[in-house]
């Protein structure tokens, strides 16, 4: 137990999506204009990252790392697919991003009506994927500590953003240099937070 | 024509400065020269075939499935330049880890399949493709020169601040430790952003 909430402390400040690895820049800067729509974006990375994760924890584990495929019988242990993990972890994200797009729309519109918007997005948002293959680089032990992780790195996400946007809308009332404005000045504002970031570096948990 | 689609992306039009595409695979692999350009030709290939393959079947995919036809080929170009990085470039391919797998949400990619390869013929796709992965890799390349050369003071892995410099050695010198971390990417890249719009007054925002 003390390891797993280690791992989801570890996982929001000091390996954060955005400042250390920079995953999911392009909506990050894209969709962090206020603070409304960067909580939206930031609640469906969190529960998309949550969802997938999981799941291509249990296909990475079951199917495709060397002799996975051991549990269908000896003659399986020899298979090695490894080199189809991009494909079937895009994939996998693909088509849960459709079905939650559409399990919302029909239970819950007024749930749809903030984060529908936001969904499609995701699919090509690469934090999602990126999470996916961390879990696989990092060879996590358990489903537990996978769902950990990924709710973790997601939560440092929705922080990221929710973030930067607040500071974005303070920003629109200075005056910055005109070849400066927008995009920008919210690449040095981002490095900047990073470095404030950086500090939670040095922690071992 | 043809040049026109070919020199746009390299400066007036770059997807990362101006159009804001593909910016999280640039900051994190430019610590050092020689990934960045490893890095740049992947997804200059990559950018360039997908965008020519999607073209040549552009009047055969429905629409409604045409993000997922999309992946699949972007992804199989990706799994095609994973596998021959590690056979003939490991450590490189070390270095980059994930972020090879990550060209396939490269959204320089998919932006161009959307916006150009699906209503053109194949031939100014494969240009197109190309020209944006050759913008790609220009900012890349400079952002990782100007780290490498602070940072660690080499370039491409050949040390270019004379030894008697350093502070051990009884000199004056000493690196900069903070262009190899991570925010002084994000800091290079709003510089160059700075640079390139005091040029080119039309880019600037309101």
């Amino acid at each position: 137990m003390q390891e797993l909430i280690s791992l989801f402390v570890k996982s929001i400040f000091v390996d954060n999506m955005v400042f250390a690895y920079f995953l999911g820049m392009c909506s990050y800067l894209a969709v962090s204009k206020n603070v409304k729509t960067a909580i939206g974006l930031g609640a469906a990375v969190v529960f998309v990252l949550g969802v997938t994760l999981p799941v291509n924890y249990l296909l990475n584990t079951y199917v495709l790392t060397p002799a996975a495929l051991a549990w269908l019988g000896p003659d399986f242990a020899g298979i090695d697919l490894s080199f189809l993990s991009f494909i079937i972890f895009i994939a996998v994200i693909a088509s849960i991003v459709q079905l939650v797009e559409m399990v919302v729309e029909k239970y819950s519109p007024s749930l749809y009506a903030s984060l529908g918007i936001f969904l499609p997005l995701i699919a090509v948002n690469c934090a999602i994927l990126g999470g996916s293959l961390f879990m696989q680089e990092r060879g996590y032990e358990t489903l537990a500590e996978a769902t950990t992780f990924a709710l973790g790195s997601g939560f440092g996400w929705f922080l990221a953003i929710v973030a930067l946007a607040a500071i974005r809308e303070k920003l629109s009332y200075s005056n910055v240099p005109a070849p400066l404005r927008g995009l920008g000045i919210t690449f040095i504002v981002v490095g900047l937070m990073g470095i404030a970031f950086m500090s939670f570096m040095g922690i071992k948990l | 024509m043809d040049k026109k689609i070919f020199i746009e992306p390299l400066f007036r039009n770059n997807p990362i400065t101006v159009l804001v595409l593909g910016v999280c695979s640039a900051l994190a692999v430019t610590v050092k020269l020689e990934p960045a350009i490893v890095m740049a030709l992947s997804v200059t290939i990559v950018t360039g075939f997908s965008s020519f393959i999607v073209s040549l079947i552009r009047n055969t995919i429905p629409n409604r499935i045409r993000i997922i036809v999309q992946l699949v080929v972007v992804a199989m170009l990706v799994i095609l330049v994973d596998q021959i990085l590690k056979a003939f470039a490991y450590d490189v391919s070390k270095q980059l880890s994930v972020f090879v797998g990550l060209i396939i949400t490269n959204c320089i990619i998919m932006g161009r399949i959307e916006a150009f390869a699906l209503g053109n013929k194949p031939i100014p796709s494969l240009i197109d493709g190309l020209a944006n992965g050759l913008g790609y890799g220009i900012i890349l390349i400079a952002i990782a020169f100007i780290r490498e050369l602070f940072g660690s003071g080499t370039i491409y892995g050949i040390p270019v601040i004379p030894a008697e410099w350093y502070i051990k050695n009884g000199g004056f010198y000493e690196n900069n430790g903070l262009f190899i971390l991570p925010p002084m990417a994000l800091i290079i890249t709003g510089i160059i952003i700075w640079i390139q719009r005091s040029y080119t007054k039309e880019l600037i925002e309101k």
